[in-house]
């Protein structure tokens, strides 16, 4: 308690110094550069390539919103961040933006006094197990070894989990994903918890990834988004909207491939118009430039194709778009409407 | 005939002696089989060594260098050496050794690092090896200005306008001592420089960029990685810990009551914090405090951490070398009629730093190893970033090889340290034995 207090504090003080300054955006603009707060490496969301470039799903979304402020999806200094770091990162105005898969909670959102500007992915925390176990439900796991990672939300979910099912486990405490690995391929823990997303990347790597089976209960709820702090709406309207501007993109069927002709050939379709900026002007609203959108879609290419092109059914992770669908297609992604 | 001494009438040759009294034979039994029980210790341990050998060696030597990801390693080692082989995927390493030791440094301008490394390197010589020309010692002058300058680029006019500092400093000890003593001279040479940095380099810098450019590209803190970090912060606090050790040590001998107070606080302090809490006020709370919009280097921060938590742990292993001294040498300097530095500089430091040099590079060794944990900051160190590349999808799931690479580097870099010091205590070993 007194710990939180003290980091409330000091957020406080963080806050009142940024105040002073001039808006993010206004910040960014004259920078040239987007700070952007990333993983120091998770599978699928942020690494760095062999030539030294980042990429995932993420480090993605960072180049969207560079592309869209500055028209330059490379204008992005990533910052590695670990989980200790990354809330003093952004509060301290080290970093502009922060998207490194933090699930957005109350306290997070309240105390800290974050904004989380949306959700890019919609996570929740499962278990995996050899299949040699037999197990085919997390409840039959009484008293099973459970590798875990410490310090996390994670921890608490599975304490949570566990007794509301009334049911005993014993923790198997680890630092990072790749201890978690080891621990469990050398049957050191029963089972093996963390997010679906950090669990089907795992299972990717074993040598015989079928001998393993990610349950198909989900104990918790983790929308992971991107967030920047408090009191600075502008920017945050900037962040949501670029996300909006992806996920809306998927739904109108605006891909990078035919973005051009789009732009080129205003469709019948008006949001698409107005999303593209080829009429009205959204853009110059949000202090960017008309065809922002355009630029921010390019960047990558719209949510869907992100997914597909980083964390989807097609690479070594194999992730189905789930919760992450668009709404049409039962999914939760649903971007307000443009106008 | 019986009673008929026996006269030799000639030498017999020396003959070889047998052969479990000589050679091979008698090592192994003087070393390894002298009694029944060393025998079989013996036996178990070459039983473990062999254990451990047939188990890595294979894996060592039935792996893939060519592979683009684990998967296909595992492929490659399957068909080149019969399924189920486990095997290191070394491509790993081919694929990202230079990000390893670079980090994120732009790869065109690689000979910079490199460059920097080697005149540290020819620096450092004419310091470690007194047998080499003391001209060298001009270059010793004039790296720890130029390094800097390599490694992050810039303005050629930014190290000279610091190193002019340096320089003004030392006028000021000249022109201050005989006018007003010693220790304003002392005071005036610490505070003139600091004040020139403060407020005449950066206008001096632009002036003079812009009378004669002369730049290179710059190249940001945040693109450091690597090794290349690991060995940057560890020379630089090494370096510099070591005088500050060693004043430290010295004020916490004095008789001055606030110069003793003040190192003693300062020793206790940094002693008494683990470094990791250290780098996360660096890291953290130093971006409160600073005003906004100040940018004051992360890895400069890193680096003053560092060097301070060495210089604490320094001066104490100098303060062991200090007592071990025995009364009569602090007596004889003095009847020598040295003043305090004098006495210091050639009685004192130099017995007392004989004494401490085990001590002092199991210092530099662990100050270069503790220069790991900045990737609980964020910072990607060797192991920051062997972290960093497991989560390319194409090599997650490797662990061994990465570990086992970075852990053969810094083993090559600790090995020479310590051969260095074995060497110099040999050099200095004067006392009768």
């Amino acid at each position: 308690m007194k710990y939180s207090v003290f980091l409330g504090a000091l957020t406080g003080a963080g806050l009142a110094a940024g105040a002073v300054a001039a808006g993010t955006l206004d910040d960014v603009k004259a920078r040239g550069k987007v700070n952007c707060g990333t993983n120091t490496g998770l599978v699928g969301f942020a690494a760095p390539d062999a030539n030294g470039e980042w990429q995932g799903f993420d480090v993605a979304l960072c180049r969207a919103v560079a592309a869209a402020v500055l028209g330059d999806h490379s204008a992005v200094e990533f910052v590695s961040t670990t989980g200790r770091t990354r809330f003093t990162a952004l509060a301290s105005g080290e970093i502009d933006l922060l998207v490194r898969n933090t699930t957005w909670t109350f306290t997070r959102d309240v105390d800290l006094k974050f904004t989380f500007v949306g959700v890019n992915y919609y996570d929740g925390q499962g278990f995996m197990v050899p299949k040699s176990l037999g197990v085919t439900s997390a409840k039959e796991l009484d008293g099973a070894t459970i590798c875990i990672q410490t310090g996390t939300t994670t921890e608490l979910n599975l304490a949570d989990f566990f007794r509301t099912n009334n049911i005993s486990y014993e923790p198997v405490p680890i630092e990072t994903n790749a201890e978690g690995q080891q621990q469990y391929l050398a049957g050191a823990c029963d089972a093996y918890t963390t997010d679906i997303s950090g669990l089907a990347a795992t299972r990717a790597t074993f040598e015989d990834p079928t001998a393993h089976v990610i349950l198909p209960e989900i104990v918790s709820k983790e929308p992971l988004g991107p967030l920047v702090r408090h009191g600075d709406d502008e920017w945050a309207d900037v962040v949501r909207w670029t996300l909006f501007a992806l996920i809306a993109a998927e739904e109108y069927g605006v891909t990078s491939a035919n973005i051009d002709e789009l732009v080129a050939n205003p469709a019948s379709n008006p949001e698409i118009s107005r999303l593209l900026g080829t009429e009205g002007d959204l853009g110059p609203m949000l202090g960017l430039s008309v065809d922002w959108a355009v630029k921010a879609i390019k960047a990558g290419g719209n949510y869907g194709e992100l997914f597909e092109k980083f964390i989807g059914q097609n690479t070594p992770i194999g992730l189905p778009r789930g919760l992450n669908a668009q709404w049409t297609d039962g999914g939760l992604l649903y971007a307000p409407p443009f106008r | 005939m019986p009673g008929q001494p026996f006269v030799r009438s000639h030498m017999l040759p020396e003959r070889a002696p047998p052969a479990t009294a000589a050679g091979p034979l008698l090592w192994l039994r003087e070393n390894l089989f002298s009694s029944w029980f060393n025998a079989i210790l013996t036996l178990l341990s070459l039983g473990f060594v062999w254990y451990v050998l047939a188990h890595a060696l294979p894996w060592i030597v039935q792996s893939s260098w060519t592979a683009n990801s684990l998967t296909e390693c595992r492929q490659q080692i399957a068909a080149s050496h019969g399924p189920g082989t486990s095997g290191a995927c070394w491509a790993v390493i081919r694929e990202r050794y230079l990000q390893l030791i670079f980090g994120f440094y732009p790869s065109r301008l690689y000979w910079r690092p490199i460059l920097a490394f080697g005149l540290t390197l020819a620096a450092l010589a004419p310091i470690l090896f007194p047998a080499l020309p003391r001209r060298l010692l001009w270059l010793s002058s004039t790296v720890p200005f130029l390094v800097p300058w390599l490694l992050w680029g810039g303005s050629l006019w930014l190290p000279v306008s610091i190193a002019l500092g340096a320089v003004l400093g030392y006028a000021a000890l000249r022109l201050v001592t005989p006018l007003a003593g010693s220790l304003a001279g002392v005071i005036a040479a610490g505070l003139v420089p600091v004040l020139w940095w403060l407020f005449g380099a950066g206008p001096a810098t632009g002036l003079l960029q812009s009378a004669l450019p002369l730049a290179i590209d710059s190249v940001q803190s945040r693109a450091f990685g690597g090794f290349m970090l690991s060995i940057t912060i560890g020379i630089v606090a090494i370096t510099c810990s070591l005088p500050i050790g060693i004043l430290l040590a010295l004020g916490r001998q004095s008789d001055l009551f606030i110069v003793k107070t003040l190192c003693v606080g300062f020793i206790e302090f940094i002693r008494g914090v683990p470094l990791i809490t250290l780098l996360f006020v660096a890291s953290l709370l130093l971006n409160y405090f600073l005003p906004p919009g100040t940018s004051f280097d992360i890895i400069l921060r890193v680096i003053i951490m560092v060097t301070l938590f060495a210089a604490a742990y320094m001066a104490e292993v100098i303060r062991g070398g200090l007592a071990a001294l025995p009364r009569g040498q602090y007596e004889a300097a003095a009847a020598l009629g040295l003043d305090y530095w004098k006495a210091q500089r050639l009685i004192i430091m130099p017995q007392a730093l004989k004494i401490s040099i085990p001590g002092i590079v199991s210092t530099f060794i662990g100050v270069f190893k503790d220069t790991t944990l900045v990737s609980i900051i964020g910072l990607l160190d060797p192991l920051g970033f062997s972290n960093a590349i497991r989560a390319d999808t194409a090599w997650n799931g490797i662990v061994w090889e990465l570990y086992g690479f970075i852990a053969a580097l810094f083993f090559v870099f600790c090995f020479a340290m310590s051969r260095y010091s074995m060497y110099l205590e040999r050099k200095l070993a004067t006392e009768h034995r």
